[in-house]
Order: structure tokens, then C-alpha cells, then sequence
């Protein structure tokens, strides 16, 4: 099952490393990593997509990233309230008379076309990453010559549901 | 004549420099002995040692792995992080074995490596070696050092996370151009631990203190088992009256021997792979299992399947990682086993009544107990431990490599008290044996200190023979020399069909005339009758010692539980 851990760490040289390294050596998979400064100085975030086989091992993980010094806190944030969101790009094959069809595509996205050329035009995407998907397969018949995406980012929203109030699926597949 | 003058005169105004306050901080944090070996990155900061004499103990080894094995035994023995000094590079990477070593075995160590200068790291400058990268996996924490002025702090919080919460190692990298810089006279040499993401839990759970006690007070086939855990919490003496008051079988792993009176009739002594029928039956018979401090090794528990398979499992460990990683643990207790097993005391639950198990494990304990047959016309191995133990009175610092001497050691030099035994278990690192034997002399100048090894394993680190004629320690090597890879040549021979692949040695030294050639007393002995009459002189014997024994080459360690078997699939529990 793919979960989404959240780690608050600080920001020194090599932290990144440790974490990815922590994974990789216990045999954890990364689905997808991102990372930026928070809204504290020195403090760092990582959002971690790891795909794992069962609780036993989630806690395990969970625990192991706790252990390292420089990660002051780790939640599994799956199961909780939480707005996600991954920014893609997306450089489809376009000519000039495409440019309409596929503004038509992309427009109910909300994406937003970010660049032309004569022969291709760059569609910048931002969502969950369903939705991201969805898009992309949508476009795939037009040719798409480059994806880059960010991996995905998200925090717990403002105002948690009680406990019986959590639906009970899930953002990822 | 200007010169002469100029050299009389440096030493009193040679400015201090990064590596004085090293070491300043060494001393400060209580530091008395360096186990070292110098080189060109930590040149300043032997400069510092230089200067530092009579107020810190510099010990140099003959190669970095014989010296961090040093400072390892160190640490078991006095429980205090064992510091270890070396340069960059090759200096660095020699000491991978034992970094690894300690952080399998969680053993404090405090590691200063020499670092290429700041102005040419990342340039694969001449001994450069990428240490942050090569050590993160098997340190507990590390630093580079990029500021002086974070040294302070660096240093204090390198010897805090080695010592507290579950020991480990914690490596400092110091590039030259720090140890080297001259100090301005403002930097401090106080600093306070910053340490946001570290706070290991010493306190354990009421109410899992309570379900425990009311778990045991209903459960009728209880055990404990006793793992290292127990010793670094200083906790011995509270498991013995915990194991007394309920009247508790106790088994031990092979880290934690020691740990519970060998000779009390609640010892069941040690289970796994090389461990007792009843140690092991008890593990796999047990309606309750309260583990202290051990981590269910996978050559503790066997064939996860077959482990404990009707207990309820209660894990005591102060590093909740541990918890529920092997074994599904339906009482989980985060805690330094000291403060757990203190509340397990106050508590005023009863006695659970399990009569029958006691003497179900004690009829167990009769009826298999370990065995060996003597070798009439040499020496058997397992009657040569019991004769080192009985010459010792069973109150030596034992310290052994690995393989099957180590097992026989671990079955057959039972202790009676803690921090007397020191193994290489979790890496299971051959040459271990004989240096950490000479950490634990250091820390211990008093014990009478044995190093059992194999004649294989000797060879991996025996230039240290330099070091214990130099410093006149009175460490007695014992080898057990069967002329081969023991536990290779067994496995080989068990589960392998018989297919001795290299592992016999083909030629060995004279070690009688090699310990000679480093100064140190050397005896070769073939048989009992040569052993009866020589091993009380030779335990007596004011100085470094090396008896190099001749056992059989044939011999099995007993009983065994082969790989991917049960605890209750031991083989070899009666004699063949």
C-alpha cells in the first residue's frame, strides 16, 4: 500500500541522505520525495510517498525515521484530513491548429498552457495526482515528448473530522 | 644561532590551535584514554595530544581495526564511550568493521577521523575519503565539523547521543584546516546540546507496567529472557530480584550473559542457536515472554514461525524501533530497563502459580544438559573453557572472537555478574577477540583479563601483540587452534555434504615463537594432562601471555539449531 509520511526535519547538510539511505538499506520503496523549507527557520519538510507491504512494516519505517537525530517529527498523514497537491508539467506535440482542441482538454484541469513553440506547447498542471494522471492520459494521444513532476506535497487541513467522520478511502491508489 | 633561539623559544608561544580545545573537551567530558593512530589529516591535532601529555593517555595501536575493537571492550567494561582518533582515508575506512561492530552491538564509542581541509573536500584530494557517506549507515549519528566554533557543541552532543538512550557510535569528521586553525581567544568552550529530535524515553507506561503485572500474575509458563539491555541500564541487580521475587526462569541471550546469576537455579542459560535445550524449550514452551533489552536476533529466535508460538510477548526495550520489528508484541514497553523493571518491583501483584513449568524446565535441565566427550590422547575444547574457568574462578573478563570457541566459551564460562563478558555478536566480527580484550585490560588494570580466540580470527588483528608488550598489559590470549574456520567447517560439514571448502588452514605461524618475537610470553600445550599442570602458573603469570591450545580439529559446537529450524528443532541435544 502507498502511504504518505510527513517529516519535519532540520535543515543540515547530509539530512536528505540519511533519510533516503534509511529506506533504501531497510527496503523500503520511495514512490516520490519532495522537499522544502517550512515556515521555521533551519526547519525542513519532506513529504515521502513509500510503498509498503503491510502495518507491521509502515510502523517500522515510521520508526526508523524517527530515530535519526536531525527528524523531529514523522505522521503518517494517509488516513488523516489532508489537502495534497503535485504541480506537473507536460510538453505535448502541438501544432498550431491543435492549440484550440487541447486548451479544450486542459481548460476543465485548470491547467494552464506556460509555453509555445512551433511544434509542441508546455501545459503546467497542479492537483492530486489522480488528477494529474487523468490529464496526462488524456493528452498521451497527442504526443507527449516530456513529464516532469514535483512528487507530491501535503499537510493536515485546518480542521480534523472525528474519528467516525474519516471516510474511509483513500487519496492514492 | 638566531635559529637555535627561535626553536627554544616556539614552544611557549605557539598559539592554540583547534586541536587544543579537542582535546580540552576530551578531558572535560571525562575522556582518560585515546585509542589512536595519527596521520597526516589529524596531525594538528596530534599536536594537541603532544601538548595534552600527562593529562590525557594516548594508546597507538598497529592498525585502526585493532584499535577500535580496543575501544569497544573499553566500553563494555566501563560502560563510558571509548575514543578513538584517526586520520583520513584509508585511517577512516579501517575502522568501518568496528563502527559497524558497535552500532550492531550498541556500544558507545566517541570517533574523531581526520578530514581532508575544507578548501579541497570533494576534490579526491590525497586520502580523501567521503566518511559522512561511507559512516551514516552505521554510526547512530555523525558530524563534520565545518565551524570551530560549533566544536563545543559538537562534541558534547557527540558524547550525549553515544551514551544515552540505546549506546552507539558517533563519528566526528574534523577536516585539517580546523583542527589546525588558531583559535581566537573568544571562542567558548561551554555549549549547551541542542538536541530538538532526540529524547530517548527512560520512563516506562504505568499502565503497560500494569498490564504486565497482570499478565505475569495469570500466566502458569512465564520466562524472561535477558539481553543486553539489562547491562546497559545497569540493571542486573533489579532483574535477579524481579526473577527471584516471581521466581521467574530466566534465559539469557549470548550479549547478555552476565546479566542473571549463572549458578541460580532460575537460570536457564543461554538460548538460540548454540543455546540450552531447557533455554530453548522454555522460549518456545512459554505461555508469557518478558524480554529485557534484547532485539529477538535472528540466531536467538530461529525460524520466526516456531518462536514463542503461544506466548504472550512483552518487550521491554528503551529503543521502540526494537518493539514489535521481529516479534508481534501484545505489551509493548518503551523504556531503560532499570526504570521498568523498578516498577515492575513496587508492584503488589502475586505470584503467578506455575509450579509444574519450574519443574518441567528444571527435569529439562537435567535431562539434557550440555555435553562434550573428552579427547583421551589431546585436548577437548569445551573441557579446555572449563578449565580456563575453573583456573579464573569464573571471575575473569572473558573476551572472545567469533565462531565456534565463542560458543563454547558463551556455553561453558558461565558468569555469575556483569560486564564481565565481551563478544562480538550482532556483526559477528572475526579479530575482535584479541584487541577488545586489550580495551578491557585498560579499563579494567586490575581483572584478570582472557581472550579466547581461534587461530584464524587471531590472525585478523594480532599485530596489537605490539601493543600489550608496550604497555605491558597483562592480557592472557588463549587460542583455541584447531587448524581451521571452525563454525565454516561445521557448517560445511552439517549442511553443506561435507564439502570442506577452504576451510582449513594450511599453514599457521609458530605462535609460540611470533608472541616471543613481539616480546611476550608464548607456551604451545597438546594435552589435558600438559593444561592441569601449567594453568595455574600461567593465569598467575604477571604479564602478557599468549598459550596457544591444540584441540581437536573435528569438534562441533552442540547443541545446534540449523538455519530456517525451530527452537524445538535442536539437534545434537544428547551425546552422539
Amino acid at each position: 500500500m502507498k502511504r504518505i509520511i510527513t517529516l519535519t526535519v532540520r535543515d543540515r547538510s547530509g539530512v536528505l541522505n540519511r533519510v533516503t539511505g534509511l529506506l533504501q538499506r531497510r527496503q523500503f520503496n520511495i514512490a516520490s520525495i519532495s522537499v522544502g523549507p517550512t515556515e521555521t527557520e533551519g526547519v525542513s519538510k519532506m513529504t515521502l510517498v513509500v510503498e509498503v507491504e503491510d502495518e507491521q512494516r509502515l510502523e517500522q519505517v515510521t520508526k526508523q525515521l524517527n530515530k535519526q537525530i536531525d527528524v523531529l517529527k514523522v505522521s503518517d498523514i494517509t488516513d488523516k484530513a489532508i489537502v495534497v497537491r503535485e504541480l506537473a508539467l507536460i510538453k505535448v506535440s502541438s501544432s498550431a491548429q491543435l492549440r484550440s482542441e487541447i486548451n479544450g482538454i486542459i481548460d476543465p484541469f485548470r491547467a494552464l498552457i506556460i509555453d509555445v513553440s512551433k511544434d509542441s506547447l508546455a501545459v503546467q498542471i497542479t492537483g492530486r495526482p489522480d488528477k494529474i494522471d487523468a490529464l496526462i492520459e488524456l493528452l498521451r494521444p497527442y504526443g507527449i515528448k516530456e513529464i516532469a513532476r514535483t512528487g507530491l506535497t501535503a499537510f493536515q487541513r485546518g480542521h480534523q473530522p472525528q474519528v467516525n467522520d474519516i471516510p474511509s478511502y483513500t487519496l492514492l491508489k | 644561532m638566531k635559529v637555535e633561539a627561535k626553536l627554544e623559544f616556539q614552544p611557549s608561544t605557539e598559539p592554540k590551535i583547534g586541536a587544543d580545545l579537542l582535546i580540552n573537551l576530551l578531558i572535560k567530558e571525562g575522556v582518560d584514554t585515546i585509542f589512536g593512530y595519527p596521520g597526516g589529516a589529524v596531525l594538528p591535532i596530534y599536536d594537541g595530544i603532544y601538548r595534552a601529555k600527562g593529562r590525557i593517555n594516548h594508546i597507538l595501536f598497529r592498525h585502526e581495526q585493532g584499535m577500535i575493537h580496543a575501544a569497544e571492550g573499553y566500553a563494555r567494561i566501563t560502560g563510558k564511550p571509548g575514543v578513538v582518533i584517526a586520520t583520513s582515508g584509508p585511517g577512516a575506512t579501517n575502522l568501518v568493521t568496528g563502527i559497524t561492530d558497535a552500532m550492531m552491538d550498541s556500544l558507545p564509542l566517541v570517533i574523531f577521523t581526520g578530514q581532508v581541509a575544507r578548501s579541497v573536500i570533494g576534490t579526491d584530494a590525497f586520502q580523501e575519503a567521503d566518511v559522512m557517506a561511507i559512516t551514516t549507515p552505521i554510526t547512530k549519528h555523525n558530524y563534520q565539523v565545518q565551524d570551530i566554533t560549533d566544536l563545543p557543541r559538537i562534541v558534547k552532543e557527540a558524547f550525549h547521543i553515544a551514551s544515552t538512550g540505546r549506546p552507539g557510535p558517533v563519528l566526528v569528521d574534523v577536516p585539517k584546516d580546523i583542527s589546525a586553525s588558531i583559535l581566537d581567544s573568544d571562542v567558548p568552550e561551554d555549549a549547551c546540546i541542542d538536541l530538538p529530535g532526540y529524547q530517548p524515553t527512560l520512563k516506562p507506561n504505568p499502565l503497560q507496567i500494569r498490564k504486565l503485572a497482570d499478565t505475569l500474575e495469570k500466566a502458569s509458563r512465564p520466562v524472561i529472557l535477558s539481553g543486553a539491555g539489562v547491562l546497559h541500564a545497569h540493571a542486573s541487580d533489579e532483574l535477579t530480584a524481579f526473577a527471584e521475587k516471581h521466581q521467574l526462569p530466566v534465559v539469557n541471550t549470548l550479549l547478555g550473559l552476565g546479566t542473571f546469576p549463572a549458578d541460580s537455579p532460575l537460570s536457564l542459560g543461554m538460548g538460540g542457536m548454540h543455546g540450552t535445550y531447557a533455554a530453548n524449550m522454555a522460549l518456545y514452551e512459554c505461555d508469557l515472554l518478558i524480554n529485557f533489552g534484547a532485539r529477538f536476533d535472528d540466531r536467538l529466535t530461529g525460524n520466526l514461525k516456531h518462536f514463542a508460538p503461544n506466548a504472550k510477548v512483552a518487550h521491554i526495550d528503551i529503543d521502540p524501533a526494537e518493539i514489535g520489528k521481529n516479534v508481534p508484541t501484545q505489551i509493548p514497553i518503551v523504556a531503560d530497563a532499570k526504570e521498568a523493571l523498578k516498577e515492575l518491583l513496587s508492584q503488589t501483584n502475586a505470584s503467578p502459580e506455575h509450579g509444574s513449568w519450574l519443574e518441567k524446565l528444571t527435569n529439562y535441565k537435567q535431562e539434557y544438559p550440555l555435553w562434550y566427550k573428552l579427547d583421551p590422547s589431546g585436548m577437548s575444547p569445551q573441557w579446555l573453557i572449563e578449565a580456563i574457568h575453573k583456573a579464573t574462578k569464573g571471575e575473569a573478563i572473558v573476551a572472545t572472537d567469533v565462531g565456534q570457541h565463542q560458543m563454547w566459551a558463551a556455553q561453558y564460562y558461565t558468569f555469575n555478574r556483569p560486564h564481565r563478558w565481551i563478544t562480538s555478536g550482532g556483526l559477528g566480527t572475526m579479530g575482535f577477540g584479541f584487541p577488545a580484550a586489550i580495551g578491557a585490560q585498560v579499563a579494567s588494570p586490575e581483572s584478570t583479563v582472557v581472550a579466547i580466540v581461534g587461530d584464524a580470527g587471531f590472525q585478523m588483528t594480532l599485530q596489537e601483540l605490539s601493543v600489550i608488550y608496550e604497555q605491558n598489559l597483562p592480557v592472557k590470549i588463549f587460542i583455541v587452534n584447531n587448524g581451521a574456520l571452525g563454525m565454516v567447517r561445521q557448517w560445511q560439514e552439517l549442511l553443506h555434504g561435507n564439502r570442506i571448502s577452504e576451510s582449513i588452514l594450511g599453514s599457521q605461524p609458530n605462535f609460540v615463537k611470533l608472541a616471543e618475537s613481539y616480546g611476550i610470553r608464548g607456551q604451545r600445550i597438546d594435552t589435558q594432562e600438559d593444561l592441569i599442570a601449567s594453568l595455574p602458573e600461567l593465569i598467575a603469570y604477571d604479564g602478557p601471555l599468549l598459550v596457544d591450545c591444540r584441540v581437536m580439529q573435528q569438534e562441533k559446537v552442540f547443541p545446534m539449531m540449523a538455519p530456517g529450524k525451530g527452537l524445538h528443532e535442536l539437534i545434537g541435544v544428547k551425546p552422539i
